[in-house]
């Protein structure tokens, strides 16, 4: 990622400062310690109120209630803390292991099946030619910017009709069609970049389309598939506002609805709060820690040219 | 719970594999056709579904909502344009117009900025160091806005003076006896409105820092190195040397930033539900459906959402022709 400038100011710590550099330095831009400061109180900023969470879930409603979470590091040896919270988010009235499944449940369909759905469309908007192809593209991306509320009272009325409210495929259908445009958008900016020579001479040797993309097209995808999947992946799982009105609480709600009951509940403390806010964020953060590589490189795939 | 997951499952693998039969169905059609037809017909089967979704979701939406716009609240007679008068002669409702747009005018513009500091300040450190950064500060874009309200709740919370103060930010002002605030609920000059949007900012800056980090990385160094022969200090390389270059992706953030700010409703929602003088349009839009059951006042307030959005989608697409020319 960096180049090995970067690594020689890691080599000479606190290097001098950047307005000295003159054209004869291999790197001016060095960090220099200010650099190095300002962002460190950044990481301690950002990481405060998560690390504030993760501690405060541990500890009991009367610890939570009489002192901040920073005061367990005054006696790191009798930190006194408890598993209880967990389970009483987990199987307490909240029901968010019922919850958990609930939005696996929604998340990996409403995850793979736009993805296919996107990369067949991707794949005949780059490599087949047809009458009103760049019209379609053009009004799918710009559908990109359209609010997904306005889906909302429409789309309940004719759910109501057929009787989806409540179901699975209510808010996977639904998730498929917020984040088609985005799909589309991403893959076929990806296939575009793909040797259209190798496509074609699938083609002379007599592979139909639907072979070339099972066979070629979608293999070499994978990166931007996978980052589109993360993408969405993320973007299900973490929604607060499809679940909420196509399904709403009750016996298919996921973890974000579920995380809402502990909020609006009289009586709970913030303990159980934060151990559900870390149930809700705990999936989430693995896919993204394990597979951020793919994330960041499809995010810029996208948006950034060249 | 294990019935449960057998169903969960089993709906799982019936949505994913009607999705796949679906295809081949199409593709069988297509080759069923004649050899000439089948080529003319192909494109369009493969884009049916997506374009099929995409109308139903967004389009046939979009249209029914203005239609509904003028209608009673459950859509049944035409009321004229009564929807719009009536929210814009509402105080509280002109209120919840002008946080939207306060929301709107701070928070892109402060994610650009702290986004692309630390893109550039990331990008001296060692490798190692860089990604350590990068990773911590992206780590709040994994987390769902509802979670992050949770967070940053806890943040905020206030006790009443002389109790200990179990929410950071108090406990830290009481080191200097000043406090408590209650953060949430003191709306002068919008200070409830603007804790609420550094929750917002917190999760974004990790976007907009990953984009622009890769396109600060993709200037070319020639380009750097011409300007330092030629005696600029690193402050003119900056402004005058990468900002231009990288102008295509600050744009590209500062529209997505932008959108995503004017949907906002789950931070809003989760925190205050709208009181104390923070409602945004689009928990103003949740409480029409769901408390007050009125669809012609949550249709116009989408439509005037839609209406601010013409600008950015015309200004979408004028971007995208004019990449794809070059």
């Amino acid at each position: 990622m960096t180049d090995t400038a970067s690594t020689q100011a890691a080599a000479t710590p606190g290097s001098k400062p950047r307005k000295k550099a003159t054209a004869f330095d291999k790197n001016p831009a060095k960090a220099g310690w200010v650099t190095k400061l300002v962002l460190g109180l950044i990481c301690l900023l950002w990481m405060i109120p998560i690390l504030g969470t993760f501690i405060t879930s541990f500890r009991s409603l009367d610890a939570v209630n009489n002192s901040g979470w920073w005061t367990v590091f005054r006696h790191p040896l009798t930190m006194d803390l408890t598993l209880h919270n967990y389970h009483e988010a987990l199987f307490g009235n909240a029901h968010m292991g019922r919850a958990f499944i609930n939005s696996i449940a929604i998340a990996l369909p409403a995850t793979f099946i736009p993805i296919l759905i996107a990369a067949f469309a991707a794949y005949a908007f780059t490599f087949m030619e047809f009458p009103g192809r760049d019209v379609l593209f053009l009004t799918i991306v710009s559908m990109l910017v359209v609010p997904n509320y306005v889906a909302f009272i429409p789309i309940l009325k004719l759910y109501r009709n057929f009787g989806l409210n409540g179901t699975f495929p209510a808010v996977w259908l639904a998730h498929i069609g917020f984040g088609m445009s985005l799909a589309i958008y991403i893959l076929r900016n990806y296939m575009a970049t793909l040797p259209k020579t190798v496509i074609e001479s699938a083609k002379i040797d007599g592979a139909s389309h639907y072979q070339t993309f099972f066979r070629l097209v979608l293999p070499m995808s994978v990166p931007a598939l996978a980052s589109f999947a993360i993408f969405q992946f993320l973007w299900v799982w973490n929604d607060l506002l499809v679940a909420l009105v196509f399904i709403g609480p009750g016996e298919n709600e996921p973890l974000t609805v579920s995380l809402t009951h502990l909020k609006t509940t009289l009586g709970q403390g913030w303990e159980v709060t934060t151990a559900g806010g870390f149930l809700v964020m705990i999936v989430p953060i693995i896919v993204f820690l394990s597979l951020q590589r793919f994330f960041i490189r499809g995010l810029t795939a996208g948006a950034v040219k060249g | 719970m294990f019935g449960k997951t057998l169903t969960a499952l089993i709906t799982v693998l019936a949505g994913i594999g009607a999705a796949l039969l679906l295809y081949w169905i199409l593709n069988k059609i297509a080759e069923l056709l004649p050899g000439r037809w089948e080529d003319r017909i192909k494109p369009y089967l493969y884009i049916l579904p997506a374009f099929a979704a995409i109308s139903l979701y967004l389009i046939y939406p979009a249209v029914l909502t203005f239609i509904n716009s003028f209608k009673d609240n459950l859509s049944r007679q035409w009321v004229g344009t009564r929807n719009y008068t009536d929210l814009f002669h509402d105080p509280a409702f002109r209120q919840t117009l002008f946080n939207t747009l306060l929301w709107i005018v701070i928070v892109p513009i402060v994610t650009v900025v702290l986004g692309l500091m630390v893109a550039v300040l990331t990008d001296r450190l060692s490798a190692r160091g860089e990604k350590l950064t990068k990773t911590v500060i992206f780590l709040p874009m994994a987390i769902s806005l509802i979670g992050a309200a949770t967070i940053w709740r806890f943040v905020y919370d206030a006790e009443p003076k002389g109790q200990p103060q179990i929410g950071i930010l108090n406990a830290f002002i009481g080191i200097f006896n000043w406090g408590p605030v209650a953060w949430l609920q003191n709306s002068n000059f919008h200070l409830n409105s603007i804790m609420l949007m550094i929750i917002l900012m917190w999760a974004q800056v990790g976007f907009s820092m990953v984009l622009l980090s890769a396109a600060v990385k993709g200037v070319p160094v020639d380009t750097l190195e011409a300007a330092r022969i030629d005696g600029a200090d690193e402050r003119q390389i900056f402004f005058k040397v990468v900002i231009p270059q990288i102008k295509g992706t600050l744009i590209t953030v500062f529209i997505t930033v932008t959108i995503t700010t004017m949907k906002i409703f789950d931070i809003v929602y989760v925190n205050t539900n709208g009181n104390f003088n923070t409602n945004v349009l689009g928990n103003q839009f949740y409480n029409e459906i769901s408390t007050y059951v009125n669809y012609g006042a949550a249709s116009a307030i989408v439509v005037i959402l839609m209406i601010a959005v013409i600008p950015i989608m015309w200004y979408q697409v004028k971007h995208f022709r004019a990449e794809e020319a070059a």
